[in-house]
Order: structure tokens, then C-alpha cells, then sequence
């Protein structure tokens, strides 16, 4: 009588795991192109998505036998009537379990920790060989400021970018910390006041990725959407040149961005110094940032971190 | 009309507390102020009020009083949650302002941890600890109650910030330079930092007396490795609470400074260093999510041995894996912001150090199954919590590895996948715990059990709302969606995932009505609990009758094993035979109305600080010093307890041999 019971218990197990499972799998279908993050279109995304799946697969196999274990202890042992399974009252030990319980899980996790560094430290370089673009990014109150060092052009919520070459977010705030985050190209860094970080992304193929902040900053906050446009090298080039001769930033028109507002695009020819540190000044590249020092408007110092 | 007095009604009734669900909830908490008034003093009870609870320095009274005051947490958290939820059930639409969102996911977040886990987790502790370790009450007894009246008055400054000022609005985590005058003006914040200072001071106490008390108070014979779980896991988290405090503390008070003395440890001008905030921060803020945890382990451990009528399997390996658990929680804060640009070296190597604190987690669900494993499962209320806990707790486990895989962190962070996760842990670990912990201990407090099959109803719509509402978010994490956010736009693809995830909590909050209705009608017609034993339990606090008399034992018991009620049953002892010359005089502690009155300084101190009106903080200020001065120098602090009135309430338990 209890077998019967144990197998209609199993029976039923069976037919939800196998429901789940279909669910899962259409689903697994349609996880179409809304889900950014499973659809990189650059090299960054795609090897932060390669670790994930392969992290999101192994802890896969300790849920599954996790769950076996569980759902077996809880049919089997439950105290009903004529149950048939033994009863070990006093079975408190068990060496072999209790060194496998910790041996086991740590051999799993090694297969997840080496490909973790292994990344950590190659998503902190720049691919060598290969002339990043460099952009200046400010979160300001609730917008975002793109400058570009070497082509002199600033703009404002969007970013142009050349495909298949590296860009290189050089990310500082002036407002509360936001975070810069373009899901399809790679993940996101914070942007904090006094402190520049670099942040590099490539795009495969052109088209328009949107971007958001990820660190609530203020009731604006929610509209700091953005759009990174990656255009081939030549439209890149073309774009640059047009633009430069745009009306150019003034102060006053910075200071302006300051308010705490939300805007829509904009696009300027030239922008004033010193409003962001910049390559030039001796920021480093490979991963760590740097403090920055405003001295009054102008003059600003730097300071690397430690290590960078 | 003098000329203060628009000043007074714009400061502390500006426009964003003049809201009209607000004013409905001034109007009803009103109504409801003058009911409790007008009930006690027609049933004449403001002596018991006053005498028996709010100057009490029993152990047991002050669990009664913890719990009271989470459950109302739970019941204002849940709420919040709900009105986010109704907000983000459909794109771009504008249920409240953008201003009340941030306001009431800030209130949420912290009132859950601090103002609902925390003071939830205590009220386990003093119901039990003391009953567990065969002592007559905390090693303290006055801290506690100042413990508990630090975080009260703490819980009502910050409770109060939304009828009057305005509510804090810059999440659990406050961040500065956004809690910075700059972008933050108005008294918000400033309830933020003062009550988490005051409610904290309460908590750092109660750490050093429950580590003070299973140290030092446990019956003779219990030596360490023969506590309970459930003692070992209240005292590692009281260590880690005596050393995760303070920087918070420190970090609390550095923004306050911010913003009331014009200090630039934060700020956006004159190169203020917002990331020293976050360090200090999350050094507390990790191993607090251990401190929600561990204490709920220990629930678990007992639970799941009481009612797999079986012995906890791998009892050393269990203490090993939360002392591991200890030591690693102070170690891998940096998880919180890997995006924050401190290296790859650093990134690294707290990765690491986040995989390594998952093994002594993972090994004590393995320990569980096998306690399970050749026993005779009884699926009473606490049990089901505690079956439940094991699968969402994996979950909640295997996506926190994910998300310590920095480079996945990098897309992962702050969206709500992130959210999901630390819902699965804190909802499937802390509350599910805490749910456990109140059906199983309920008889034990109260004299009565909850009724199971009520129990049972709240108990599936809890784990169905559950899954309902957070899996979804952690498919919306993968769709790019980000926390905080009040509203979004139709373009993304977020709207379905979202229309479910908000039906799965009103679940939850079907589940909460039926659990106050499970309380409200046990304490009513509950089966009374008449044999003090009603699970068949293992450890010391079922040896006493329910509820327990206010010395706790008459006579101190002599512990031989490691579960020390099951062994003496095993072996046909009992604690119910005692011999009238067994009965001595005990000494008890005294009521004192110092612990209230130095909470209520504290109130006053932070409601003057929190709107720098100078001359009121410095009433309160002057309160807490004569508060002190007196408690300092009160010897006559404890009373006699005559053997013969023991006698007398154990001859009518029925607990008295002849
Ligand atoms: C009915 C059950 C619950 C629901 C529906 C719910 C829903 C939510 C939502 C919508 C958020 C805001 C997400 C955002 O940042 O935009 C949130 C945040 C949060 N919740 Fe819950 N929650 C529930 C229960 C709990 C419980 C029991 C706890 C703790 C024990 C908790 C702790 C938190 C914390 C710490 C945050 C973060 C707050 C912040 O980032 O400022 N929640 N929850
Ligand atoms: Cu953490
Ligand atoms: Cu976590």
C-alpha cells in the first residue's frame, strides 16, 4: 500500500518536472531579443554572457541533485501510517557524507572560479593592437554629457560609435552616482563624482543599443535612458567631421546641463576645457581608476590609485 | 498669528506629506491613537500597561514586545510593497508621484531589515535563548530592555517621517552625494541616519548581551558543543553584530554630519569621497545579510530535528559551517560594487572569497536533507516552512554564486535580477525562518498553539506568491530592466513580465491576511497547550510548562546531553517532579522605567536633531544623561523571589511532588 502511495507521490513529481521542463524550454524559445543580455553584440557582452551560462549551468547540477536528494528524503520519509522506510532515529554521522559535503561543492566551484578570474582580468585590458576611440562620459543630473577628446565634439544622451573597433568610456559624475550601463555591448561601471573610471566596449556589427543607469539617482532618474549608435568607420569619420562644425558647448550651456532636469539629444561642436581629465593627463588604462582633484573652476590634478 | 507658525506647518507639513492616501492614513492612525486611549482607560489598564510591559525587564515579555512591534513592520513593508508593485504592474503609468516611488521603496527596504528581520530575529532570541540554556533570564536584563526601547523609539523616528517632514527617499542603502543637502534638502535623510543610529545602539547591546548570556549563563553541564543550534547560531550572530555595527555607525554619522554641520566627507563639492561611504557601508552591510540569516539556521536546525523525530545530523559540522560563515562575512563586502572600478586584483579576489562563504551555506542544506533522511517527517506549519526554505533558499543561493561571477556581475548588478535574488534569500530564508520559528514557539510564548490548518492556507499562498512574484523579475533582469525605477516605457518588453510578478504579490498579501487572521483566532480559540511539550521537542524550553512562569526554572536543570529534554525523556526524567526542598529562594531583576524613559530621550534627541531645532536635542540630550546617571547608580535593581510563592505556582501547574 505505501509503494502505491510512494509511486502516485512519484508519478506526480515526474509529470511537474517534466511540465517545468517544457515550460522551460519553450520559453528558452522565445527568449527573444528583448532579453538583451542573452543577445551581446560585442565582444565584452559576449564573454561576460559566456561565463554566466557556464556558472548558470553548473550551479544547474547541483540544483538538480540538491532537488533529487530533497524531494526523494521528503516522499519517502514522511511519517505516515505503515510507512515502510527505516526509521534511524540516532543516525547523526557519517564521515564520508560529512568531507564530501565540502570536498565536492569546492571541486564544483573551482570549475566556476578559474574561468571567473580568467575573464576578470582580461575584460580589464584593452585588446592590444587595436587604436580605441575615447569618450568622455558625464552623468549629470539626469542626462548624459559625451565628450570627445580627440574629435572635439560633445553630445548629449546619445553616442556615435565606430563598429568593430574598441571604444574606450572614460566615466566620471557631476551629480549623484549613476551607473553606465549599455546591456548589449557589455556590463555597466559607476560614475562618481571625483573619481574617473574606464570602462571599454566594442560593437560587432552597427546598429543602435540602448543604454540606461543603473544606480537610482534622483527622481529623474528613470528617464536617463540613452543610445549608442555604432555606424562603420567611415560614416564614423563623416559624422565627426560634420559635427565639429556644430555651435560648440559653452560654459554657460554646461552649466545649464547642471540643473537637475531631464533634455532630450543634443549635439555640439566643441566643448570647454577641463571639463573632464582626459589621456592626456596621464590616466591609465588597465583597470583601476583614479582620483581627481578640482582645484576652484579650473585646474584639475590627478592622483592614480594604487595599483593602477 | 505669530510669525512661527507657518514656518512650523511648512516644515513639518510640506507638500509631499499632504498627499491624500496620507491624509487618510493621518485620519485613521488618529482614530485609531484615541480607541487605544479611550479602551484603557474604560477597562482601566494604564497600570498594566505601564507596570507590566513598558517598565518589564523579563526576557519573555520583551520577545512579546519585539514580536509585536515586527509584525506591524511587516504589515507597513508589505504594504510599501504592494503600492511598488501596483506602480510597476503597467509602463509609463503614474499610480503615486515619482517623489512618493523613491519615498516608499526606501521606507520598504529598510523597515524589512532593520525594523522587521532584526527586531523579528530578537524576539526569537529572548522567547528561547534563555529557556534553551537552562538560565533564568538574558545576562543584562536592563540592557535588554534599554535594547528594546532604542530600537521602539528608533522605529517610530523613522516611522513618523512620512505624516510629518517627509519620508527618506535615497533607498535602504542611502548613497551619498545623493543624500547630500544638494539634491536631498528637507528632514528625510536625516530621520534616515538619526534612526538607524538610535535602533542600531539598541541592536550593538543586544549583540553583547546575548553573546555575554550563552557565554556565561548556560545551565551546568551544557558545555559548548552541547548547545542547542539554535544558541550556537544566536552566538555567532551576536559577534558578528558587535563587529558589523560600528561601521555603520560611522558611516550614519559622517553623512548626518554632511548634512547638518557642513562637513565634506561625501559630499559632490570640494572632493568628497562618495565611495569611502560605500566601503563602510556594505562592511556592515554584508555580514548583516548573515545576521538575517544565521539565526534562521538555527531555526531550521531545530525544526527540522524536532519534527524528523530524528537527531541533527552532523551536529560539529554544522557548528563549523556557520563559525566559517562568520569569519568569511567580513570578507567579501566588496561584492556589493564590483562595478565600482577597484580592479581586477581586488574584483578577483572577493569573487572568490564570495564562492568559498557558498560551501559552509551549501554544506548545512546537505545536512538538513540527511537529518531528514531516515526520519518520520511530521508536516506540521513550522515544517512546511522549513521543506520549503531548502529549494528557495538553493535558488537564492545558486543565483548569488552567479552574480559573484564578477564578469556576469558586470551585467547583473543593480538590475532586478539582482532584486530577485536577494528577495529569494531574505523572503525563502529570513521570513520563511521567521514564520517557522512563530509556529513552532508560539505554544511555548503563549500558551496556546496557531492554528495549523489556517496555518497551512498561509503557509502555500506565501510560497505560491513567492515564486509567482520573483521569477519573473529575474527573467526582467535578463530583458535589461534596472532597480528603482518608478516607471518605464512600453518599448522594452518589460510589461508582462511585470503584470505577473505584481499578481504574485497581492498573493503574499493575501498570505499576510491570513496569517493575522490565524493569530487574532488562536489567540481567541486556540487549543491550549496544557502539557508545555506539544511538538515532543528535544531541547530545554519544553521542559516547562506554557507559558512559562517568570523565573523560568525552579530549579536549575543539570544538562548531561547535547538534546538535553529528549535524553531525559529517553531516559523517563522528567523537570515535573520536584521536591518541595528543591525550591529555594530566587533572585530576579526589578522593573525599571529607566529603559523606556532613555528611549524616549533618545526620540526626542533625533526628532530635534533631525530638523536642528537645537533647544529640543538638547532635552533629549540632557533626558539621556540623567537617564544614565540614575541607571548608573540604582543598586536596588533586583528582588527576592520566595521560594514559597514558587512553591505555590508550581503546585498549581501541577509540577510539585506531595
Ligand atoms: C510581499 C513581499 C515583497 C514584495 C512584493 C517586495 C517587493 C519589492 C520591490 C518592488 C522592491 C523595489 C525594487 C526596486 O529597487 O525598484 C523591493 C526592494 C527591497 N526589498 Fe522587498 N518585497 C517584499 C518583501 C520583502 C522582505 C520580506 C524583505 C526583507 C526581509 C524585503 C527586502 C527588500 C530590500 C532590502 C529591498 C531593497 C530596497 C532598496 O533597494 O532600497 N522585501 N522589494
Ligand atoms: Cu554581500
Ligand atoms: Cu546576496
Amino acid at each position: 500500500m505505501f509503494a502505491q502511495r510512494l509511486m502516485e507521490s512519484y508519478r506526480k513529481l515526474v509529470l511537474a518536472a517534466l511540465a517545468a521542463g517544457a515550460g522551460l524550454l519553450s520559453a528558452g524559445f522565445s527568449f527573444g531579443p528583448k532579453y538583451v543580455l542573452l543577445h551581446p553584440a560585442g565582444p565584452v557582452a559576449k564573454s561576460e554572457l559566456h561565463v554566466f551560462i557556464l556558472a548558470l549551468e553548473l550551479m544547474a547540477i547541483v540544483a538538480v541533485i540538491v532537488l533529487a536528494l530533497f524531494f526523494y528524503a521528503i516522499v519517502r520519509f514522511r511519517d505516515t501510517a505503515g510507512n515502510t522506510a527505516p526509521y534511524t532515529p540516532n543516525w547523526h554521522s557519517h564521515t564520508l557524507l560529512e568531507v564530501s559535503v565540502w570536498i565536492l561543492p569546492a571541486i564544483l566551484l573551482l570549475f566556476i572560479a578559474i574561468p571567473t578570474v580568467k575573464t576578470t582580468f582580461s575584460l580589464a585590458h584593452l585588446p592590444k593592437g587595436k587604436d580605441p576611440v575615447v569618450i568622455d562620459v558625464t552623468s549629470l543630473t539626469w542626462k548624459w554629457l559625451f565628450e570627445y577628446p580627440k574629435q572635439h565634439i560633445a553630445t548629449v544622451n546619445y553616442a556615435v560609435i565606430p563598429a568593430n573597433r574598441p571604444v574606450l568610456f572614460e566615466l566620471t559624475a557631476d551629480s549623484p552616482m549613476n551607473t553606465f550601463w549599455v546591456p548589449q555591448l557589455g556590463g555597466m561601471e559607476y560614475t562618481m563624482p571625483n573619481r574617473v573610471l574606464p570602462l571599454w566596449l566594442e560593437a560587432d556589427k552597427a546598429g543602435t543599443y540602448w543604454g540606461h543607469s543603473g544606480q537610482f539617482s534622483g527622481v529623474g532618474f528613470e528617464k536617463m535612458f540613452f543610445n549608442v549608435k555604432a555606424v562603420s568607420q567611415k560614416s564614423f569619420q563623416t559624422w565627426t567631421t560634420t559635427t565639429a562644425s556644430a555651435h560648440p558647448m559653452t560654459l554657460a550651456a554646461y552649466d545649464r546641463l547642471l540643473k537637475q532636469t531631464t533634455v532630450g539629444d543634443s549635439t555640439y561642436g566643441n566643448y570647454p576645457a577641463d571639463t573632464f581629465p582626459t589621456l592626456a593627463s596621464g590616466f591609465s588604462l588597465t583597470g583601476s581608476g583614479m582620483y581627481m582633484v578640482m582645484h576652484d573652476k579650473k585646474g584639475i590634478s590627478y592622483i592614480p590609485m594604487v595599483g593602477s | 498669528m505669530p510669525s512661527f507658525v507657518p514656518y512650523l506647518v511648512h516644515t513639518l507639513f510640506p507638500p509631499g506629506v499632504l498627499l491624500p492616501d496620507i491624509l487618510l492614513i493621518d485620519f485613521g492612525l488618529i482614530c485609531a491613537g484615541i480607541g487605544v486611549i479611550v479602551l484603557l482607560t474604560k477597562t482601566r489598564r494604564w497600570g498594566w500597561l505601564w507596570y507590566d510591559w513598558l517598565t518589564t525587564v523579563d526576557h519573555k515579555k520583551i520577545a512579546i514586545l519585539y514580536l509585536i512591534a515586527s509584525l506591524v513592520m511587516l504589515m507597513r513593508g508589505g504594504i510599501d510593497a504592494l503600492m511598488l508593485r501596483a506602480q510597476l504592474a503597467l509602463p509609463t503609468t503614474h499610480f503615486m508621484p515619482a517623489s512618493q516611488y523613491d519615498e516608499v521603496f526606501t521606507t520598504h527596504g529598510t523597515i524589512m531589515v532593520f525594523f522587521m528581520g532584526m527586531p523579528f530575529i530578537f524576539a526569537l532570541f529572548n522567547a528561547v535563548v534563555p529557556l534553551m540554556i537552562g538560565a533564568r533570564d538574558v545576562a543584562f536584563p536592563r540592557l535588554n530592555a534599554m535594547s528594546y526601547w532604542l530600537f521602539a523609539f528608533g522605529a517610530i523616528l523613522f516611522n513618523i517621517s512620512f505624516v510629518i517632514g517627509g519620508s527618506p527617499n535615497a533607498g535602504w542603502t542611502a548613497y551619498p552625494p545623493y543624500t547630500g543637502l544638494a539634491f536631498n534638502p528637507g528632514p528625510g535623510e536625516n530621520y534616515y541616519f538619526l534612526a538607524l543610529i538610535i535602533a542600531g545602539m539598541g541592536t550593538t547591546m543586544t549583540g553583547i548581551n546575548f553573546l555575554v548570556t550563552t557565554l556565561k549563563m548556560r545551565a551546568p553541564g551544557m558545555s559548548l558543543m552541547k548547545m542547542p543550534m539554535f544558541v550556537w547560531s544566536t552566538m555567532v550572530t551576536s559577534a558578528l553584530i558587535l563587529f558589523a555595527f560600528p561601521p555603520l555607525t560611522v558611516a550614519l554619522a559622517m553623512s548626518l554630519f554632511d548634512r547638518l554641520f557642513g562637513s565634506h566627507f561625501f559630499t559632490l563639492a570640494r572632493g568628497g569621497m562618495p565611495m569611502m561611504y560605500v566601503n563602510l557601508f556594505w562592511l556592515f552591510g554584508h555580514p548583516e545579510v548573515y545576521i538575517l540569516i544565521i539565526p534562521l539556521f538555527g531555526v531550521f536546525s531545530e525544526v527540522v530535528a524536532t519534527f524528523s523525530k530524528k537527531v541533527l545530523f552532523g551536529y560539529p559540522v554544522m557548528v563549523a559551517s556557520i563559525v566559517a560563515i562568520m569569519f568569511l562575512a567580513y570578507g567579501t563586502w566588496v561584492h556589493h560594487f564590483f562595478t565600482m572600478g577597484a580592479g581586477p586584483a581586488v574584483n578577483a579576489f572577493f569573487g572568490l572569497s564570495t564562492m568559498l562563504i557558498a560551501i559552509p551555506t551549501g554544506v548545512k542544506i546537505f545536512n538538513w536533507i540527511f537529518t531528514m533522511w531516515g526520519g518520520r517527517i511530521q508536516t506540521t506549519t513550522a515544517m512546511l516552512y522549513q521543506m520549503a526554505f531548502i529549494p528557495v533558499f538553493m535558488v537564492g543561493g545558486a543565483t548569488g554564486i552567479l552574480l559573484a561571477v564578477v564578469p556576469a556581475d558586470y551585467q547583473l548588478h543593480n538590475s532586478y535580477f539582482l532584486v530577485a535574488h536577494f528577495h529569494n534569500v531574505l523572503i525563502g530564508g529570513t521570513l520563511f525562518g521567521l514564520l517557522s520559528g512563530l509556529y513552532y514557539w508560539w505554544p511555548k510564548m503563549f500558551g496556546m498553539k496557531l492554528n495549523e490548518t489556517q496555518g497551512k492556507w498561509a503557509f502555500w499562498l506565501f510560497l505560491i506568491g513567492f515564486w509567482v512574484t520573483f521569477l519573473p523579475q529575474y527573467l526582467l533582469g535578463l530583458k535589461g530592466m534596472t532597480r528603482r525605477i518608478y516607471t518605464y516605457p512600453l518599448g522594452f518588453g518589460w510589461h508582462d513580465l511585470n503584470v505577473i510578478s505584481t499578481f504574485g504579490a497581492f498573493i503574499m498579501g493575501a498570505a499576510f491576511v491570513v496569517l493575522v487572521y490565524n493569530i487574532v483566532w488562536s489567540l481567541l480559540y486556540g487549543e491550549r497547550d496544557l502539557t508545555g511539550d506539544p511538538w515532543d521537542g528535544r531541547t530545554l524550553e519544553w521542559s516547562l510548562p506554557s507559558p512559562v512562569p517568570e523565573y523560568n526554572f525552579p530549579r536549575i536543570p543539570v544538562v548531561h546531553d547535547r538534546d538535553a529534554w529528549w535524553a531525559m525523556k529517553q531516559k523517563g526524567q522528567s523537570l515535573a517532579d520536584l521536591r518541595p526542598e528543591d525550591v529555594h529562594d530566587v533572585e530576579m531583576p526589578k522593573n525599571s522605567p529607566i529603559p523606556f524613559l532613555l528611549g524616549a530621550s533618545f526620540f526626542v534627541l533625533g526628532f530635534g536633531m533631525t530638523f536642528a531645532w537645537w533647544p529640543i536635542a538638547i532635552i533629549g540630550f540632557v533626558g539621556i544623561i540623567l537617564c544614565l546617571l540614575f541607571s548608573g547608580f540604582d543598586y536596588d535593581d533586583h528582588h527576592h523571589l520566595k521560594a514559597d510563592v514558587i512553591r505555590q505556582t508550581e503546585a498549581t501547574l501541577g509540577r510539585l511532588q506531595g
